[in-house]
C-alpha cells in the first residue's frame, strides 16, 4: 500500500484515502466544440503506458477532497513529488523521464523469464 | 516420560507439565512447549503422511516453518479444524486432535502408494500431455478423478466460529527475525528512543539459539540471553515485541503484513480473543534479520521417514529433550552438520558415522569428531536408503565408485548447506545477486528504506552478526531523528566457524542416473525431472518451475528452489546467476483466509444503507432489494398475494388513487454560488440559466466521449442555488465528476458542491389523489395546479417541518416529492400515510415505480442506457441544448461515428401475444427465418407486465429504431420464437392530461 503526500493537508498518508484520476497535465481545450477529430482523439482517448516516470492525477477523495497531481516511478512506485492542481511540472533533477515508452508483459517486468 | 525418546537432562522443557493429544486417533502424551513434531519424535513416531503424488511414507523433515512433508489436519472440534498445518509449527495443547492427511485408508497402508510403481508414468509434465484428449472430458472425468486422488488436505465443511482482529501500526524501527541478529538491532534501535517493533515467528525469541547450545552470549548461554534481551526489550515503553508472529508479506513504502497467533496453542482460549490478529505495520525503517535456512542433500530415496535437517535434530534434542534416533548417522556437505552428531553423541545416541561428501572438510569439526571417536568418511556418499515406513540403513560409496557398504542406521540427518532468507528482501522489490564463493543469493540492490544482517545477508561468523545488527539498528533509528541513548555492546563465541555447501544432486543422484533423488518434497519433485524438463526444451527457470511444479507446493521451495536452480544450471550448461532466480512471492508461509478476510464478513462485509423510513417499510411487510448497498423497499405484499399480484395492485392504485413512494435513496447534490448556473451548463446537455427559480429540469449528464453518464431532475432554489438529483446508483461518481471538472478544468467559476444525499428524505406521492393527500399537511406553500404546475419546487413546511416540496413525476401522474430532513423522515411518512391510507392509496415499491416509469416511457440510466448510448438514441434530442457553445460531452457528440445512420435507438416494443412479457436482454432480429447465426439488431433493456395497459410492455435498442415504427420483429428464444410491434416509448397519456392535472 502506498504512502502519498497530499500538497493541501501537507502531509503522508495511506492510498486508502485515494483514489487515481488517470494522467496530469492533459487540458481541456477551450475551444473543444471545435477541434478535429484528430485532436479530439489525442485529447481524449491516447495516452502513454510508460517505463519510468509518469505524471498524474490522485484525489484525496476520503481526506481534504482535492485533486492534485504526483511524479511517480511506475516501476518502483515511488514518489518524486507531488504538487497542487495547476501547478507545472516540477523540475525534477536527476530523474530521466521514462524511455522506453510501454510497460510490455508481465515477463519483462518480472525480467527473468526471458 | 512423555516419550520413550525424551532423553532426561536435555531439552528447555518442564518433564512435570503434561499434555495430552491424539494423532490419527491414538493418544500420546506431550510436554507444555512441545510442537506435534517434537511431540511425534518424542514418541517414536517418524511417519505421519503420506507423499502428493507417489504417495510415499514421509515424516518429518525440519523443526521450523519451512517443513514440506510433515502437514497435518489439526481440530479443536468440528468446525475449528485446519488442514495443512505444518506439524513442526503447530504447538501441542491439551486435547489437540492431529490427523494425517493423504492417505487412504490408512497412513501405513495407503492404496494410493500404487502410484509409486507407476511412477515412470508420472514424469514431469504427465498430467499436461496425459489428459489433453478428448478435450470435454477434462472437466467431467480426470479432473475430479485427479482432484479427488490428488490434493492436500480437505477443507473444513462448516462455517470459522473464530474471529480474527486487525490492527494498524506505526513505527520508526521494524525489526523481523529475533534470534542474535534481529535482538542486537533491535537493542541498539530501541537504546535511541526510536519506536521499535520486533517480531518473530516463534513462540520464543532466539532463532539459531533453539538449536545452538554451542553460543554464549555476554556470558549466559545463549538461549537465555535471548530471553533476557526480549524481556528488556519489552519492558520498554518505546518497543514492542510480539512472538507467534509472522512477518508475510513486504508492500510497498514500507508496509509490511504481520500474522499474530493469538490462541492456536491454547487448550481452552479465551472466547474475547481472537484467533489470530493482522498487523498493518508502516515502518520508517526496516531491519531484515531472517536468517537463514537448512537444505537437504539430493540423494536416491532421500526421502524416508528419519532423513531429517541435521539442524533439526539439533532443536529437536536441545531444544525439547528428543533424540531422533538411536542410531544416528550424518551426511553432510558442509561443517554445521557435525555439530548435531556432537550434541546426539553427548546426550548417549550412537552416531553410526559422519558421511561428508567433500574430500577436505573443516579440520575443526573432523577433529572434534575424531575425539568423540566418531568415524568420518570424507569423500563419501550416500547413494540409497532402505527401510519402509521408517529409514532402517544407507548404502554408502565412496565418490568416484568403490568402497560401498550398507550401515543401519534409524535416522539420517543431512545439510547441504544454508539458503539465506531473502524472501521478504525480494517482496520488497530489492535485486538479489549470486556470491559464487558462498553459492548464496544475498541482497544486492534495495529498493526501499531496508537492511538486511545476519545470516539473511550472508554474514556467517557470530560477532560479526552481532557487530553488522547493533550497527544497522542504531543507524535506521538515527535516520528516523532519534538522537538518544549510548553505544549497546553484545559480545559472544560459538564453538565452530562452519565452511562449505552445495546445491544440486548429491554424487549417485547425477545426470547418468534415474533414482529418485527428491528435491521438493511437497510436490514429489526429483532431480530427474529437472532435466527431463530442460531436455523437454524448458530453459527458463520460470518455466521449469511451472512444468515440473518444484517449488510450487505451499512450502514454496524453502528447501527446494536453490537445487532445482543448480541443476537446471547444470543441464543448460550454465552458471547459476544466469538462470536466474524465481520470484519470491508473499505470503512467506500461509496466511489463513480468516487473518485476511478479518472482520469483513457477515454483517460487517459491506454496509448496508437504510432510509430513514426502513422501519415502517419493515413493520409494513415490504419486502426488499439491493441496489448498491442501499436496502430498498421492492414490492409491499399482502396476505396471500404473489409479488406479481402485489406489483399489479400498486400500479393500479397509483394511476386510479395515489401510492406513496420511499425516494430517499436518489443522490442529491447541493450546487451553490454566483456561478452555479454556469456551472450546471457545462455539466448537463441542457441550458440552466434559462430555469427560474421555482423551476425544475430533466437534465442529461454526458462523459466527455458523448455517452449518456446520469441523469436527474435540478430543482433551482434560488438564483445561486440548485438542488441537483441523480440517480440512486450514480451518486457517488456523479458527485466526482463535478469536484473532477469543477476543480480541474473550472476553477475560475465560484461553485460549491455539498453531497446531500442522506440529509434530505425524500417522499414521493403519487397520483390523482396526491394533492389531497398532502394539501391539509402543507403550511406556506400554495399547491394549487395553476400556482404550482408540474416541474416546480417550493420551500415551505409540512406536518411543521422545513421542506423542499416539488411538483414531479416518476409515473406519469400528477405527484409531489416532498424533501424533509433525514430525522423527520419517518414522522412525516407517517403522516401521509395516516391520510393516504383513508384515501385508499397504498404505499408502492421499486418494481411498480419501474413499471409505472415504463407505461409512461422515461428511461432509467444504467438500464436502457449501456454506456454507448447518446441523447439522441435515447430519445432526449429534446434535452441537448442547440445554442450553448460548450458543454461534457459536446465535442464527443459529433464523433463519425456517434452521429452516422443506423445506430441503435430506444423505442418501445408490444408483444403481439399481449400475454407474453419478453425477457430483458433478448436478442432481437429482422428475420426469424434466416440461417444460424442470425444478424441480431438490437436487444430489450426493460419488459414488464402492465396491468394499466391491459397488456405486456418494453423497450428496446433497436438499429434505426426510430425509423422502423410498426414494423414487425422478432424475438427468437430456446422454445419459441416471440413476435414484436415496434412503438413509441409512451404507453400512457401521450397527451400529457394526467401529469398536468
Amino acid at each position: 500500500m502506498l504512502l502519498i503526500y497530499c500538497p493541501y493537508c501537507e502531509e503522508e498518508r495511506s492510498e486508502l484515502e485515494f483514489r487515481h484520476g488517470g494522467d496530469a497535465h492533459i487540458a481541456r481545450p477551450t475551444n473543444i466544440a471545435d477541434i478535429t477529430d484528430e485532436e479530439f482523439e489525442a485529447f481524449f482517448f491516447l495516452r502513454d503506458n510508460p517505463k519510468g516516470l509518469i505524471f498524474e492525477r490522485w484525489r484525496h477523495v476520503h481526506g481534504c477532497g482535492r485533486f492534485f497531481n504526483a511524479a511517480r516511478d511506475t516501476v518502483s512506485d515511488k514518489f518524486f513529488a507531488s504538487y497542487k492542481a495547476g501547478e507545472p511540472k516540477p523540475d525534477l533533477p536527476g530523474i530521466s523521464p521514462a524511455t522506453e515508452k510501454t510497460v510490455e508483459t508481465y515477463e519483462a517486468t518480472e525480467g527473468t523469464a526471458k | 516420560m512423555s516419550g520413550a525418546n525424551r532423553i532426561a537432562g536435555q531439552g528447555r522443557l518442564t518433564p512435570a507439565r503434561t499434555a495430552r493429544f491424539s494423532f490419527d486417533g491414538k493418544n500420546y502424551e506431550a510436554l507444555e512447549g512441545d510442537t506435534v513434531a517434537s511431540a511425534l519424535l518424542a514418541n517414536g513416531v517418524h511417519l505421519v503422511g503420506r507423499s502428493f503424488k507417489y504417495h510415499r511414507p514421509r515424516g518429518i523433515v525440519s523443526a521450523g516453518p519451512e517443513e514440506p512433508n510433515a502437514l497435518i489436519d489439526v481440530a479443536r472440534d468440528a468446525a475449528r479444524r485446519q488442514p495443512n498445518v505444518r506439524a513442526p509449527v503447530q504447538e501441542v495443547f491439551d486435547g489437540l486432535k492431529a490427523t494425517s492427511q493423504n492417505r487412504w485408508p490408512s497412513l501405513s497402508f495407503d492404496v494410493g502408494g500404487f502410484n509409486n510403481l507407476l511412477s515412470p508414468f508420472f514424469a514431469a509434465g504427465f498430467y499436461y500431455k496425459t489428459f489433453m484428449w478428448p478435450k470435454a472430458a477434462w472437466e467431467k472425468v480426470y479432473e475430479p478423478v485427479i482432484r479427488r486422488a490428488a490434493g492436500l488436505g480437505t477443507a473444513p465443511t462448516e462455517e470459522d466460529p473464530d474471529h480474527y482482529a486487525n490492527r494498524y501500526a506505526t513505527c520508526d524501527v521494524l525489526v523481523v527475525g529475533a534470534g542474535v541478529a534481529g535482538l542486537s538491532a533491535a537493542l541498539s534501535a530501541a537504546a535511541t528512543g526510536a519506536r521499535v517493533i520486533l517480531c518473530d515467528e516463534q513462540p520464543e525469541v532466539g532463532g539459531a539459539l533453539h538449536y545452538d547450545r554451542s553460543v554464549t552470549v555476554d556470558g549466559k548461554d545463549g538461549f537465555a540471553w535471548a530471553q533476557a534481551a526480549a524481556a528488556g526489550l519489552a519492558a520498554m515503553e518505546n518497543v514492542t515485541v510480539l512472538t507467534r508472529t509472522t512477518a508475510f508479506g513486504y508492500y510497498n513504502h514500507n508496509f509490511v503484513g504481520l500474522v499474530e497467533r493469538v490462541t492456536d496453542h491454547v487448550a481452552r482460549p479465551d472466547k474475547k480473543s481472537p484467533r489470530e490478529r493482522l498487523w498493518q505495520v508502516r515502518a520508517k525503517r526496516v531491519i531484515l534479520a531472517t536468517g537463514a535456512i537448512e537444505r537437504h542433500m539430493v540423494f536416491g530415496n532421500n526421502d524416508r521417514p528419519g532423513i531429517m535437517l541435521a539442524s533439526a535434530a539439533r532443536t529437536y534434542l536441545n531444544h525439547f529433550g528428543v533424540a531422533v534416533g538411536k542410531k544416528v548417522a550424518v551426511y553432510t556437505a558442509n561443517d554445521s552438520a557435525y555439530e548435531a552428531a556432537f550434541d546426539l553423541k553427548r546426550a548417549g545416541v550412537q552416531i553410526a558415522a559422519i558421511i561428508d561428501s567433500r574430500a577436505k572438510p573443516g579440520d575443526a569439526v573432523v577433529n572434534e569428531a575424531r575425539s568423540h571417536g566418531i568415524e568420518v568418511l570424507t569423500g563419501h556418499s550416500v547413494i540409497d536408503t532402505k527401510g519402509h515406513r521408517r529409514v532402517s540403513s544407507i548404502i554408502v560409496c565412496r565418490n568416484g565408485g568403490g568402497g560401498k557398504r550398507t550401515i543401519a542406521v534409524d535416522a539420517l540427518l543431512t545439510s547441504a548447506g544454508w539458503t539465506p532468507s531473502v524472501h521478504l528482501f525480494s517482496q520488497s522489490r530489492g535485486k538479489v545477486a549470486y556470491n559464487t564463493e558462498t553459492g548464496q543469493f544475498l541482497p544486492g540492490t534495495y529498493a526501499q528504506d531496508c537492511l538486511s544482517v545476519g545470516a539473511c545477508n550472508g554474514t556467517g561468523s557470530l560477532q560479526a552478526t552481532i557487530e553488522e545488527a547493533l550497527a544497522a539498528g542504531e543507524l535506521m533509528a538515527r535516520a528516523t531523528g532519534n538522537e538518544g541513548g549510548a553505544k549497546v555492546e553484545v559480545r559472544a563465541e560459538n564453538a565452530f566457524e562452519w565452511t562449505g555447501g552445495m546445491a544440486g544432486a548429491a554424487e549417485g543422484a547425477g545426470a547418468d542416473t534415474n533414482v529418485k533423488a527428491f528435491i521438493d518434497f511437497q510436490n514429489d519433485v526429483c532431480a530427474k525431472d529437472i532435466r527431463l524438463a530442460v531436455r523437454e526444451g524448458m530453459h527458463s527457470i520460470e518455466h521449469i518451475k511451472r512444468f515440473t511444479t518444484n517449488g510450487m507446493a505451499t512450502d514454496q521451495g524453502k528447501l527446494s528452489n536453490l537445487h532445482g536452480l543448480a541443476i537446471a544450471a547444470e543441464t543448460l550448461g550454465r552458471e547459476i546467476p544466469k538462470v536466474g532466480l524465481t520470484t519470491f512471492r508473499a505470503p512467506y508461509t500461509p496466511v489463513t483466509f480468516g487473518t485476511i478476510i478479518n472482520h469483513s464478513r457477515g454483517d460487517l462485509f459491506d454496509p448496508a444503507r437504510k432510509t430513514p423510513m426502513h422501519a415502517w417499510e419493515e413493520a409494513h411487510g415490504a419486502i426488499f432489494e439491493d441496489v448498491g448497498n442501499w436496502k430498498r423497499a421492492w414490492y409491499y405484499p399482502r396476505a396471500g398475494e404473489t409479488m406479481h399480484e402485489a406489483v399489479d395492485r400498486e400500479c393500479k392504485t397509483v394511476r386510479e388513487a395515489a401510492g406513496v413512494f420511499d425516494a430517499s435513496t436518489l443522490g442529491k447534490i447541493e450546487v451553490v454560488g454566483p456561478d452555479a448556473a454556469e456551472f450546471l451548463n457545462l455539466m448537463y446537455t441542457n441550458a440552466w440559466d434559462t430555469l427560474k427559480p421555482g423551476r425544475c429540469r430533466y437534465g442529461i449528464m454526458l462523459r466527455e466521449d458523448g455517452f449518456v453518464y446520469d441523469d436527474g431532475v435540478v430543482g433551482r432554489i434560488a438564483e445561486d442555488r440548485f438542488h441537483v438529483t441523480t440517480t440512486t446508483g450514480g451518486a457517488p461518481r456523479v458527485m466526482n465528476h463535478m469536484e473532477d471538472y469543477l476543480q480541474t478544468e473550472f476553477p475560475h467559476l465560484k461553485v460549491w458542491l455539498t453531497s446531500t444525499t442522506e440529509q434530505w428524505a425524500v417522499i414521493a406521492v403519487q397520483g390523482p389523489k396526491a394533492r389531497e393527500i398532502i394539501a391539509p399537511l402543507v403550511e406556506g406553500i400554495d399547491i394549487s395546479n395553476e400556482a404550482f404546475p408540474h416541474m416546480s419546487v417550493r420551500e415551505g413546511s409540512i406536518c411543521g417541518v422545513p421542506t423542499r416540496l416539488f411538483r414531479m413525476s416518476f409515473t406519469g401522474e400528477a405527484g409531489y416529492e416532498v424533501n424533509v430532513p433525514a430525522d423527520y423522515g419517518q414522522a412525516v411518512w407517517e403522516a401521509i400515510w395516516a391520510r393516504a391510507e383513508a384515501l385508499g392509496a397504498c404505499a408502492y415499491g421499486t418494481e411498480a415505480m419501474h413499471v409505472l416509469r415504463a407505461e409512461k416511457g422515461y428511461i432509467i440510466v444504467g438500464q436502457d442506457t449501456d454506456g454507448t448510448v447518446t441523447p439522441f438514441d435515447a430519445g432526449l434530442a429534446w434535452a441537448v441544448s442547440k445554442k450553448k457553445t460548450d458543454f461534457v460531452g459536446i465535442r464527443g457528440l459529433k464523433r463519425p461515428d456517434l452521429v452516422k445512420e443506423g445506430r441503435k435507438q430506444l423505442v418501445g416494443l408490444k408483444t403481439k401475444d399481449p400475454k407474453v412479457v419478453l425477457e430483458e436482454g433478448a436478442q432481437i432480429v429482422a428475420d426469424p427465418n434466416q440461417p444460424v447465426p442470425m444478424k441480431m439488431i438490437g436487444h430489450v433493456t426493460s419488459a414488464y407486465w402492465s396491468e394499466n395497459c391491459g397488456q405486456s410492455i418494453a423497450f428496446a435498442l433497436v438499429e434505426g429504431g426510430q425509423s422502423r415504427m410498426g414494423q414487425t420483429l422478432y424475438v427468437p428464444m430456446p422454445d419459441r420464437t416471440i413476435a414484436v410491434e415496434v412503438t413509441d416509448m409512451v404507453f400512457i397519456d401521450k397527451e400529457g392530461v394526467r401529469l398536468n392535472g
